[in-house]
């Protein structure tokens, strides 16, 4: 097979399933059940997610004039992204069945957005990073807004669409002040150019730049002001998947730049991160506090969850990225499934918002409730479930390599954030029923589909296993990890022979 | 010939103002246009660049941040009638249904 199908086969096989579903759209009866066109995109999502798994036996591809690397690190991330859309898919199956007008879009957008996610994590050339992110991020803008006729659905969009694309100026700015710095647009090639480059200072902004609009895309403090309202806006399943997806693919950029392109200025990026983390982790958990809207919450919670997750970025490198995929993972695992249960409880016109509508949920729907339950506390980070694991290799990383401060302030910020969490968790257990219920007449429970059973039986596995058996996943991460800088190593060295010490480092290892 | 400094500097002028623009513009039109100035300001020092280092990749780079500003400029505007129909107003501090 020749390197440029196999390099890029799960985005071929995703986008032949979107453009499929948006075919056979305007084919079907006006009237006629969309589900068909939900089965092709979970079909597609598995095929391709096998795909990245069939790749795992070629190493290290690269195609397109090297603009493309498949490496264990960007399988990682692919699989990773496959299993949310997955998630997605089987428990948003019948979400727009009797509402919308186009529920076949809905499918095919989720399908490009993931495509555009994985080519990000496959792209070692900032010009195809810059287009896997607008490919995944224009979806994802129009998915926010897919309730057409609400005004809380266009008013969430809307912002995600002004602030996402002014993130991407920035995003751009820093791509080309790196290319001034250092002749080159290619991560690889910024780094062995950062070594001779004359303008040390217009290669430092433009990692701040690109920092920034990074920094917005996974929504860490003080570039998180657009989430709580996006969040709340969009409908739940899209809501679970931008929050951990694109999230994903971002975060797997991150550690690509900065750990293969700007490795020697790791002294002043480290810094940079070092307040986001703490800022997001601080700032999110302080506002989650305030919030009785339960998609708002949780959309403060993820503010919180990327600062945890940018704490792993000041370790060491190979430290660095295995813990950082494999937070990734715990967190992808517990929030898509904590929405996917909101998704079921709410339904399409979202019925139960505040923590108040959740108060009694045990009683009316007893394992929806508990399954809700098991999410919560992974995210708080309980023992044996997939968040203490993610929060215990991170912080463990980071002590590591001597930010011990970084890993105090995050662990008393899951401390505070226990306090949310618990209550959201007590009021579903609570004996007293809701009073808006009562009043909207809405207290038949809508049966919860197959596909949704399967979905949420999905996500609570992996959250569990994670947190029992992390082991196999652990060790993807950490070949991810290891095989990445390894790989990297020997690219500059191809590229620059004089500062080679570097890979005699990586072998070390 | 024209120094490349200058360029770069009209590009972070042409930058900040799209910046500036964003944050103080309350319709949101002029929002969205603001984006696209801060995009030229890119696609400007792009080709200073480029021109620098006689390289052909920045001007690549040009022509996609141009067809990827189109693309969302497209859905952008989609968004703003979507939002016109249900609110009746263009007016950013008016689309405030969430604020808690």
């Amino acid at each position: 097979m020749s390197p440029n199908v196999l390099a890029l086969l799960p985005e071929y096989i995703l986008t032949l399933a979107g453009v499929l579903i948006m075919l056979a759209e305007p084919c079907l009866k006006h009237s006629s059940s969309r589900k068909p066109l939900g089965w092709i995109a979970i079909a597609g999502t598995l095929l391709a997610g096998g795909a990245s798994w069939f790749q795992l036996g070629f190493g290290t591809v690269h195609a397109f004039s090297g603009t493309i690397q498949t490496d264990p690190f960007s399988i990682f991330f692919h699989l990773l992204i496959a299993a949310i859309v997955l998630v997605t898919l089987l428990t948003s199956l019948d979400y727009f069945e009797t509402y919308a007008t186009h529920a076949g879009e809905y499918f095919a957008l989720v399908l490009f957005g993931a495509v555009g996610m994985m080519l990000m994590t496959c792209s070692v050339e900032l010009l195809m990073v810059f287009i896997g992110l607008e490919i995944s991020s224009i979806s994802t803008y129009i998915m926010a807004g897919m309730r057409k006729g609400q005004s809380t659905a266009s008013e969430s969009s809307i912002k995600y669409f002004l602030l996402g694309s002014f993130a991407t100026a920035f995003f751009l700015y820093g791509i080309a002040l790196a290319f001034g710095a250092t002749g080159s647009t290619s991560i690889v090639a910024i780094a062995a150019g950062l070594g001779t480059t004359a303008t040390p200072l217009i290669a430092f902004t433009s990692l701040a730049m690109i920092l920034i609009g990074l920094a917005f895309k996974v929504s860490a403090a003080p570039f998180h002001v657009w989430t709580p309202d996006v969040y709340q806006g969009a409908p739940a399943p899209v809501t679970g998947l931008m929050s951990t997806g694109p999230k994903a693919a971002a975060f797997a950029v991150l550690l690509r730049i900065t750990f293969s392109g700007f490795p020697s200025m790791q002294h002043r990026w480290a810094i940079l991160i070092w307040i986001l983390a703490a800022l997001s982790m601080t700032i999110g958990n302080l506002g989650a506090l305030l919030q009785r809207d339960v998609k708002r919450m949780l959309a403060y919670s993820s503010i919180a969850h990327a600062g945890y997750l940018l704490v792993a970025f000041t370790a060491f490198p190979v430290e660095a990225i295995s813990a950082a995929a494999f937070y990734t993972a715990a967190y992808a695992a517990m929030n898509v499934g904590a929405f996917a249960v909101i998704t079921q409880v709410g339904g399409f016109d979202e019925t139960a918002r505040t923590i108040d509508d959740y108060t009694g949920l045990a009683a009316r729907r007893p394992v929806l409730a508990s399954v809700l339950a098991f999410f919560l506390l992974s995210l708080i980070g309980i023992p044996f479930t997939g968040g203490f694991f993610g929060k215990f290799y991170v912080f463990s990383a980071a002590i590591g390599s001597g930010h011990i401060w970084l890993a105090v302030i995050g662990l008393i910020n899951s401390g505070v954030a226990c306090f949310y969490y618990l209550r959201l968790l007590f009021a579903m257990f609570s004996r007293r029923t809701p009073a808006t219920e009562l009043t909207a007449g809405a207290s038949q429970p809508r049966a919860t589909s197959v596909p949704a059973v399967i979905g949420l039986t999905l996500a609570a596995l992996a959250s569990l296993i994670l947190g029992i058996l992390p082991g196999n996943t652990l060790w993807l991460a950490q070949y991810a990890g290891t095989s990445t800088m390894v790989e990297d190593a020997r690219q500059q060295c191809i590229a620059h022979p004089d500062n080679c010490q570097l890979q005699v480092q990586m072998e070390r290892r | 010939m024209v120094p490349i400094a200058y360029y770069l500097v009209l590009a972070a002028i042409l930058f900040s103002t799209g910046v500036a623009a964003f944050l103080i513009k309350r319709n949101i039109i002029t929002v969205f246009m603001s984006i696209e100035l801060m995009l030229n300001a890119v696609n400007l020092t792009f080709v200073a660049f480029a021109h620098m280092w006689h390289q052909v990749q920045g001007q690549i780079f040009v022509f996609f941040v141009m067809v990827v500003a189109a693309a969302e400029a497209a859905v952008g505007l989609a968004i703003i009638i979507a939002i016109f129909r249900t609110r009746q107003t263009l007016n950013v501090d008016q689309i405030n249904l969430m604020k808690s």
